[in-house]
């Protein structure tokens, strides 16, 4: 029994409490998600939630063409920023010398703080424009235009976790294959980059999070039209995504109406994403780590 | 056929060669990666300096915002980063301590990890949702400061205690033990040794919290943020202007909006951001320099 | 007088680290108690029992008792801050806290709740005088404890020990990160300190237990094989397998 002072006593309560809150908040969350989104299931038939016509002022909910705008705009943007995340965050950790790997990191970390209306902003300015003269489209604010940017978004995330991943790999095992007659190239891909596999797909995954959730950017540069995407060629028209819905639309409706509900309704859905995709990641990343630090020795 | 085999043999790179050219591979593609980020930043200064004047900072929006400064989009975000630091960095370091310090290795702590991983993928444009059905409309704040900065202390709730709780553990455990063993408390030990030496970290972690804050709009939109007013906010209750908004407002809603007001208000969001940036770097940087362990 | 009392103590931590099975020991007051043994053989265990320290790790079993003034430690109802205030421990390598000299000291008289200015003063200063260590630090106590020498850091933490009036000092080998200046002075600061208080060590080496100890403990895998007065155990001990330690057949 420790013996407590009355001061400490709430101090250690209030510890307690805030430690909790996470919890408390997630499923507040949830609660305000579900009691304001759920309504709309039996507001709206199932057949019209799930089809293809998004036009809410003749009381078409069909969120498909917005799942699917999410869904392209993210691959597109997940196709741009593996290959660079991953391979930026391998030169980082195994091929660039120290001082440059010091100037560079804090630059991912800049790109990571950006706020994503700036980025829809230089999208609208200077992305769109140049895409529309590049390859002469009608228009440049499309699924593409937001697919890019995105990327943008999402590298620093996949750069700093794939790299901490490849950093927390034993200099052993390097040493070890380095030792055998490796050359560095072949160590890094055959031992390093295996040994830190579930770091890089969390970083992929988060990633990943982040791009889906990603609001103002895409809301901006993508053209903001619910058209169903139905072929290759819709990477290169506008589009609009769940996020970009919600955010465009909930400023006008009257709360408690069928709109109000089904826009709840469509946060439940990208809730349900994150949900999916963070578990996953740190499903993966969840080593065994038992840091039981022995008291001194 | 054994012929075109042998060409192909023939041209089989070494290893060396292979190595050669990947890391020159990586290297461009890292470059690729990074330069834009340069560019941008150079790109923003050279079309936005102009703009900035001090009465561009200091001056109310004229003529439908398209003269005049950005004064109370400046000044809002100020009030709501503020208000998200007063909700999120006491509640976010007491879960981290908890985190740290308290908690065993149990199912709750799980829980609670798992919560806090939730909480950080949640897109921001739901915590949006949330806020206007809890705050706005349930507790009846109206779009106010206060139910925007609500809704963005929850949202930074997560960065601050990852944040924070890698700086209490990098703290040697044996700091605790040496104060437990001269009879301090728990407490006593966090309060004069673990918090002490954390300090910068937590610090680091803070700002790098709330500068994400400060450039959030989506949680805003329906909470708080206000299209155009013709004073400053009042009061907590108040709906306010904020740079982020501001910027998304007189990017796609207003026509003939003059472009360089728009890459004005755009350094002085970067500016803003970067500031927090530069100064959360700088202390982190400093504390490693000095620390004696 | 027998100062702590120890039957048939067990401890087992729940990763299987060092454990101790069936310990029974008599110190007495005013004594330098060994533990000596190969490492692992629960000394280390053993010392962080005396003062709960154990209560920071993963506890699987406990079992027994560990009087001290009588009264049971491992009782639940013990006050273990008063406890740890009367039992002060000090570790195998200096581990000063990252405060300056005079707050090191002054640390767990603060705890306590000591405020009085001139209180604390005197303590500090008593308390480095007994570690020796006044005479080299009286005009920089404000530095950090980081900017002394090593051998002057582990004394800095036994005078923070000493500051808080223990009755019993436990040292786990606290030489060994030491040069052989620093440790003897340490040995002859204990030799004066056992005057005033009860001190179990375990000692870098079997030299420094038979420089300075009055009773010797031989902890063998968790348990303690043969506990005597120092001369009988280094000229006539009981077991054969003490005699092969104390020879340094093994170890």
């Amino acid at each position: 029994m420790e013996s407590k002072h009355p001061l400490e006593f709430l101090i250690t309560w209030f510890i307690r409490l805030t430690g909790y809150s996470s919890i408390f908040f997630v499923v507040l969350i949830l609660f305000f998600l579900v009691s304001e989104g759920l309504p709309a299931l039996s507001e709206v038939s199932l057949d019209t939630l799930f089809s293809t016509r998004w036009y809410p002022i003749e009381s078409y909910y069909g969120i498909l063409p917005l799942i699917l705008g999410s869904l392209v705009v993210t691959i597109g943007a997940m196709l741009i920023a593996v290959p660079f995340g991953i391979g930026t965050a391998v030169y980082l950790s195994e091929v660039a010398r120290p001082m440059v790997r010091e100037i560079l990191k804090p630059l991912v970390e800049i790109l990571a703080g950006l706020p994503s209306v700036m980025l829809g902003f230089l999208g609208i300015q200077v992305v769109s424009p140049f895409l529309r003269e590049f390859l002469d489209l009608p228009t440049g604010l499309t699924a593409f235009a937001g697919s890019l940017l995105l990327g943008g978004i999402a590298i620093p995330t996949i750069v700093s976790i794939a790299e901490d991943a490849m950093n927390n790999v034993p200099q052993s095992y390097r040493q070890g294959a380095l030792a055998l007659g490796a050359t560095r190239w072949q160590t890094m891909w055959g031992v390093t980059f295996p040994a830190a596999r579930s770091g890089i797909i969390t970083a992929i995954m988060l990633g990943l999070g982040r791009a889906i959730g990603e609001t103002m950017t895409v809301m901006m540069v993508t053209g903001n039209a619910p058209i169903m995407p139905n072929s290759i060629r819709a990477l290169f028209m506008p589009i609009r995504t769940m996020t970009a819905t919600i955010a465009s639309e909930m400023g006008e409706v009257a709360a408690g109406s069928i709109h109000y509900h089904v826009l709840f309704f469509i946060g439940i859905v990208l809730f349900l994403l994150a949900l999916i995709v963070n578990i996953t990641a740190s499903w993966v990343s969840m080593r065994k780590q038992t840091h039981k630090e022995r008291v001194l020795s | 056929m054994s012929h075109l085999f042998e060409m192909v043999k023939r041209f089989k790179l070494y290893p060396r060669q292979v190595e050669w050219l990947g890391f020159r591979a990586l290297a461009v593609g890292s470059v690729l990666t990074i330069t834009p980020i340069f560019m941008v930043v150079i790109y923003i200064l050279v079309q936005g300096g102009p703009a900035i004047s001090w009465g561009f900072l200091t001056q109310m929006p004229q003529n439908g915002m398209r003269e005049g400064g950005i004064l109370p989009a400046l000044v809002g975000t100020l009030y709501l980063t503020l208000g998200t630091a007063i909700f999120s960095v006491p509640l976010g370091i007491g879960a981290a301590i908890y985190l740290s310090e308290y908690s065993s290795d149990s199912s709750l702590t799980r829980i609670i990890r798992l919560a806090i991983i939730n909480l950080a993928g949640i897109p921001s444009v739901v915590y949006g949702l949330f806020g206007l059905g809890l705050f706005v409309i349930f507790l009846n704040f109206g779009t106010s400061i206060l139910a925007a900065s609500l809704t963005l202390s929850i949202m930074t709730l997560p960065v601050i205690i990852s944040t924070t709780e890698e700086a209490l553990r990098a703290v040697p455990q044996s700091f605790r033990v040496v104060a437990i063993s001269l009879g301090a408390t728990r407490w006593q030990a966090i309060r004069r040794v673990v918090l002490p030496q954390a300090l910068p970290g937590i610090l680091t972690g803070v700002i790098l919290g709330l500068e994400r804050a400060a450039g959030e709009t989506a949680p805003i939109l329906f909470t708080g943020a206000a299209f155009f007013l013709p004073r400053l906010p009042q009061s907590p209750m108040d709906a306010t202007m904020a740079l982020p908004y501001h910027l998304f407002v007189i990017s796609t809603q207003v026509p003939g909006m003059p472009i360089r007001i728009q890459y004005g208000t755009v350094l002085v969001l970067l500016t803003f951001v970067l500031g927090m940036n530069i100064v959360a770097t700088v202390i982190r940087s400093r504390a490693r320099a000095r620390r004696q362990w | 007088m027998e100062k702590i009392v120890v039957e048939n103590f067990s401890l087992t931590y729940s990763d299987g680290a060092e454990s101790l099975q069936n310990i029974n020991l008599k110190i007495n007051e005013h004594t330098i108690t060994a533990l000596i043994g190969p490492a692992g053989g629960g000394k280390s265990t053993f010392l962080r029992a005396m003062n709960r320290l154990n209560d920071l790790a993963d506890v699987a079993a406990l079992s027994g008792h560990l009087y001290i003034n009588g009264q049971d430690v491992l009782d639940p109802k013990t006050n273990v801050i008063q406890l740890r205030r009367t039992v002060g421990i000090v570790f195998a390598r200096p581990l000063p806290l990252p405060l300056t000299i005079y707050e090191n000291v002054s640390f767990g008289l603060q705890a306590a709740g000591e405020r009085r200015k001139a209180v604390l003063d005197e303590a500090v200063e008593r308390a480095l005088r007994q570690a020796q260590l006044w005479d080299e630090v009286y005009d920089r106590l404000g530095d950090s404890a980081f900017a002394i020498s090593g051998g002057q850091q582990q004394r800095l933490c036994i005078a923070r020990v000493l500051a808080l009036q223990p009755e019993i000092i436990l040292l786990d080998e606290p030489t060994s990160a030491l040069d052989p200046i620093s440790t003897a002075k340490i040995e002859t600061s204990l030799l004066e300190l056992k005057e005033k208080y009860t001190i179990v060590i375990a000692p870098h080496n079997i030299q420094q237990a038979a420089r300075i100890a009055d009773d010797v403990a031989f902890f063998l895998q968790g348990e303690v094989v043969e506990f005597a007065p120092a001369e009988k155990i280094f000229t006539t001990p009981k077991d054969r397998r003490t005699l092969d330690y104390v020879q340094g057949r093994f170890g």
